[in-house]
Order: C-alpha cells, then sequence, then structure tokens
C-alpha cells in the first residue's frame, strides 16, 4: 500500500491533471514520436536547441497518469541544460526507476517522484516513454537553427 | 512471483460501499461450492477478474495432466507399445469429450489446434485462400478479436478478396440489417464471434448463420470467449466451423479446437504438413491421412488435449446452465454498482451480455485504474483487450475490463466497485 501512495503522491497527480509544456512548439528544432507497446499510448517530444543547450522543450500525447507526469515534470528539468548535461540525466533517471535498489539522486529534484515505479514493473515503460522520445529527439541529426520552417510546417502537417 | 497481496480492500471496502453496493448486497447469494475447487484462487489470495484473458485450473484438470504424465506418456498414433495405445486412448478420449461439448456429429470433426488464433488462421489458409478469387468478399463484425480480423486481411492480400464489416450500434449489438445488406453474389464467407470480449455482447450466431446460409454462404464462429459462458450446440447452430481455446474454459494453455463440418474438412488441404497427417509418402506424392488428423501435423500437445478433455468434463459436472446463471447474477450486479460510480462509463449494454463488464473513469486511463486495482488485490485487464476497432468504434484508447467465471463472488465485485471509489478519492480530491 506504500508503495501504491509513493507512486499516486501529489508531483504525480498534480503533474497529471494540470501538466506543464503539454503544447506544439512552433520554432522546435527536434521533434521525435514515441510509443507505448504494451498500451498504445504515444507522446511526441519538441525541442528548441540553441547553442547545444536546450531552451525550450514540450510535449503533446496522451497516455496514463505515469507517462503524462514524467514528460510534464521531464520538459519542466531539460529547460537550459546542455544535450550533454540532457543525456546525463537521463541515465540517471533510468537508473532511478530501473535499479531494484532504492538509490536516490537528488539531482533530479521533483522528478524523483517517479521513483516509485520501479515497484511497478508493468508500468516502467509508462514512466520511460518521454524519455525514451527525448533520446531520439537528442540524436536527431538535424542541425540546429537551420531550416526551422520545414520542421514546424512537419509538426503542423502531424497533428 | 507470487508474493503476498499488498494490504488487502476487505476492510475498507466494507466502509465505502455505495448505498446501491448496500442494497445489492441484501439480495446477495453464496458463494459457488466448486470455488473450492481452484486452488489458485485459495494460494493467491487474489480476487481474480480477468477470466476473459485466461481462465484458472480446477485441481481435476492439474491431476489429468499430471496423470496423463505418470500413468500414461507416450507418442500417439504409432507405437504398438501399452503406453502408445494408453495415451492414443487418452488423446482420441479427449477428443470425442470435445465432440460431445460442442455437440458436434462425429469425433472427426473436432481438429486439436493450439487455440482459437490457430484454428481461424486454418480456416483462413486452407478453406478460404484456395477458394477466393479477386473482388470476392468475406464478411465479419466490427467487435472482432484481432485474431479473426488479422487472418482475413492477410488471406485478403494474398487473393484480391475484400473485407466487409458489419457495423455495430452504440450499445454494441450486432446490426442485422446492415449484415443483410452486406451480402452480394462475391460473399464467400462470414466469421463472426459469438462473444465480444471487449464488449460482452452476446451475438445471435444463430440468427448470422440463418441469414447466411440462406445465401449459401459458410459461417466460421470465434467461440473463444464464448465456450466457458454459453452454451454451445454446433449442430444446433449449424455453423460451418467453431472455433475455441482450452485455456479459456479452464483448460491447459496451448491446446484449443477448430470444429469443422467434415465435407468442409476433408475438401481443404492440410495447414501444415509432416509427420502423422500423411497416408504414405514417397518423393513422388504423399497422400494424405483422413480427417482430423490431416491437420494435425507432427506430434500434438497430447497432454494438453487430456487436461482440456477433463475441464470440459468439469464443466459438464457443473452444468453450463448453473454456470449461466450464477454469471448472470454477478454480471447484473457488477453493472448496477458501477453504474452508480460517477465518473463511471459502462462500454458495451448489449440487452444480451456474458461475463464482460467493459469501462472507463473519467479523466482516470485504464492502465492506472489496474495497477490501483491491483494494490488492493483485484486482477482485471486494462487496454485495447486487442480489440483496437472497437475502442476507435468508441473514441477511446482503452477500458478496464473485469470478467466473471463461475467461481467468482459478489464479494468480489464489491471489492471492485470498493477499488473504483478509492481511485475516485485518489485523482478527484
Amino acid at each position: 500500500m506504500r508503495y501504491l501512495r509513493w507512486l499516486y503522491q501529489g508531483v504525480i497527480l498534480d503533474h497529471c491533471k494540470r501538466p506543464r509544456n503539454r503544447h506544439v512548439l512552433a520554432d522546435a528544432n527536434r521533434k521525435a514520436e514515441g510509443h507505448g507497446a504494451l498500451c498504445g499510448d504515444g507522446v511526441i517530444v519538441y525541442l528548441k536547441i540553441e547553442n547545444e543547450v536546450i531552451r525550450d522543450a514540450t510535449f503533446e500525447g496522451r497516455g496514463c497518469a505515469i507517462a503524462i507526469a514524467s514528460s510534464s515534470l521531464m520538459t519542466e528539468a531539460l529547460k537550459n541544460k546542455t544535450i550533454t548535461e540532457a543525456a546525463h540525466f537521463l541515465e540517471s533517471f533510468h537508473h532511478v526507476v530501473m535499479d531494484s535498489v532504492a538509490a536516490s539522486c537528488p539531482e533530479l529534484g521533483e522528478l524523483e517522484a517517479l521513483a516509485g515505479v520501479r515497484e511497478f514493473p508493468a508500468r516502467v515503460e509508462c514512466a520511460m516513454l518521454p524519455w525514451q522520445t527525448l533520446n531520439i529527439a537528442l540524436k536527431d541529426d538535424f542541425p540546429p537553427l537551420i531550416s526551422m520552417e520545414p520542421i514546424a510546417a512537419k509538426v503542423d502537417n502531424n497533428q | 512471483m507470487c508474493g503476498t497481496v499488498a494490504d488487502g480492500p476487505r476492510q475498507d471496502s466494507m466502509k465505502i460501499e455505495s448505498a446501491v453496493v448496500r442494497s445489492l448486497a441484501k439480495t446477495a447469494f453464496s458463494t459457488p461450492s466448486w470455488r473450492r475447487d481452484f486452488p489458485i484462487l485459495i494460494e493467491s489470495g487474489s480476487i481474480y477478474l480477468d477470466n476473459a484473458a485466461t481462465t484458472q485450473k480446477p485441481q481435476a484438470v492439474i491431476d489429468a495432466e499430471a496423470e496423463f504424465y505418470v500413468r500414461c506418456n507416450a507418442n500417439v498414433h504409432r507405437g504398438v507399445h501399452k503406453l502408445s495405445l494408453r495415451a492414443t486412448e487418452a488423446y482420441e478420449g479427449a477428443r470425442a469429450k470435445a465432440q460431445r461439448f460442442i455437440n458436434a456429429a462425429r469425433s472427426e470433426e473436432v481438429v486439436f489446434v493450439r487455440g482459437a488464433t490457430e484454428a481461424i488462421n486454418l480456416v483462413a489458409q486452407s478453406y478460404a485462400r484456395p477458394l477466393l478469387k479477386s473482388g470476392d468478399e468475406i464478411i465479419i463484425s466490427a467487435m472482432e478479436h484481432h485474431s479473426n480480423i488479422v487472418p482475413w486481411q492477410l488471406v485478403c492480400e494474398q487473393t484480391g478478396a475484400v473485407l466487409k464489416i458489419v457495423p455495430i450500434d452504440d450499445a454494441g449489438e450486432f446490426d442485422f440489417d446492415a449484415y443483410d445488406r452486406l451480402f452480394s453474389d462475391r460473399t464467400r464467407l462470414v466469421a463472426v464471434t459469438h462473444l465480444s470480449n471487449a464488449l460482452g455482447s452476446v451475438v445471435p450466431v444463430k440468427r448470422v448463420v440463418d441469414s447466411a446460409h440462406a445465401r449459401s454462404v459458410p459461417v466460421l464462429i470465434d467461440g473463444a470467449q464464448a465456450i466457458s459462458h454459453l452454451r454451445v450446440d454446433v449442430r444446433l447452430l449449424d455453423c460451418d466451423f467453431y472455433a475455441f481455446s482450452g485455456h479459456k474454459v479452464f483448460g491447459p494453455t496451448g491446446i484449443g479446437v477448430l470444429y469443422g463440418k467434415a465435407a468442409l474438412l476433408e475438401a481443404m488441404p492440410p495447414y501444415q504438413v509432416g509427420g502423422d497427417m500423411i497416408r504414405s509418402v514417397t518423393f513422388e506424392k504423399t497422400e494424405y491421412n483422413k480427417i482430423p488428423h490431416k491437420f494435425e501435423a507432427g506430434t500434438p500437445n497430447i497432454a494438453g488435449a487430456v487436461g482440456l478433455g477433463a475441464a470440459l468434463d468439469y464443466v459438464s459436472s457443473i452444468g453450463i446452465e448453473a454456470i449461466v446463471a450464477h454469471e448472470r447474477k454477478l454480471l447484473t450486479y457488477a453493472t448496477q454498482a458501477l453504474a452508480g460510480v460517477p465518473g463511471v462509463r459502462i462500454i458495451g449494454t448489449a440487452r444480451e451480455k456474458a461475463s464482460i463488464l467493459s469501462f472507463t473513469l473519467d479523466d482516470v486511463h485504464p492502465h492506472d485504474v489496474g495497477t490501483i486495482l491491483d494494490h488492493y488485490g483485484v486482477a482485471i485487464r486494462t487496454g485495447h483487450h486487442c480489440a483496437m476497432p472497437v475502442m476507435q468504434r468508441y473514441g477511446i484508447d482503452g477500458t478496464a475490463r473485469a470478467s466473471f467465471a463461475l467461481y467468482n463472488t459478489w464479494e468480489e465485485v464489491a471489492s471492485l466497485v470498493a477499488g473504483i471509489h478509492k481511485i475516485r478519492e485518489m485523482f478527484y480530491s
């Protein structure tokens, strides 16, 4: 029972009911789509990167409380991180939700709320969904700040 | 993996029952005596409401499989030795039990397969594929499981045939007017579920068959869900094929039945080829064995068939009427109790329903419903239930689905309802 409370705690329910940054990012120069194999839920992550720094991050999509809260918290945390920092951050998050031994990771801040998901193996995929999508977006070979309009147009076409 | 269930819901559930639950509880019926035949229900303490996915196994089935390996194990239809004869007798005995259970005219009309999915693929590839020409049509309904959609899509791709879909109405009822209009002189086959796994609608399949036969079109019925909840009499239905899985009728996984009328099966080429399905082989020519062995290439799931035979005996010993009556009370109780919970929307409100109660809870994703109920010890299924077109029909991503079997109790339904109240408290506060 305490695990359930741990998972469905205030931070997660708050971000699930009032997700931050849940909209199309018109001037994004990176974008990736991810789908949960189990649930079929999908998320799109948008990034605006300038000089290797994530200036803005948003997402769109439908999903469970865990996936939406994870997306919301992730996009909040990414702002003003360098690509290298973001990749490192992703790794820390992955450890926190996957490792069977509870490892505290203060740098994750509010995202640590999602650590409870490790007690729910069937739901780890939900928490990881936006992060795996972020990983694709970060590896995207689009040169930053070039041909912005076609990308924005492509984004619109996919709505 | 079979750890203890976290803090149980029992005490809590009593406190938070709604008025409707309390009033319904007054008309509570007793726990069926056959519940104690299922050791896992006692062992796990789990409130198992995921019977549409698979059913639990009574001790009689577990014993029958073990007994086979202790007393009879050998290959079938081959040896002259005692064990092989015993194994053959057990395997063919199971076929006779399946024949009686569905009231087939002859035991050769019962083909053992891995499950309903394989049965439907067999018919698609061995019956439909050789017959279909470009522009021919197959009719299915809008509430089929993927396993009664995709095999037909594949055979359509292979032959140029076209799939026609019978719509359902908002309640989840099969639209007979539309069905009758879908027939053309190119219709070659109808394949329809007997009981929808996502909605719980009982399809009046006798009427489906009669309409098709009036136009000389054969009918396959997907009985995967129906087999443990409805009486199945293939001669009364006069269907041409009937498919079901053993594991959904308290039998083992990996065994199921394709019933086919003998004349059709005899005319069909084999589905898979190899040992046990041939009469004679030379490098120039192979003569196939007679039905049903023509469709059972390789060593079959002998112990699985024996377990299935025991499961069908078990169901018959209780009697399908008693099961139908018990499950109807459970479903009525659960439907009324859940319908009274604010935010709950029941998906599938056909007049005739069995076993299955699909629902959504406003602003809560079905996965969250499933995870939280699981922590109260209640096992349900969440998601699209391998029926994505049904979800699209209702404009939803998925549902939470409780599905009942003969061993479920009203207390278990009360725990489900109590759990939904808990979720509301958690999400709506």
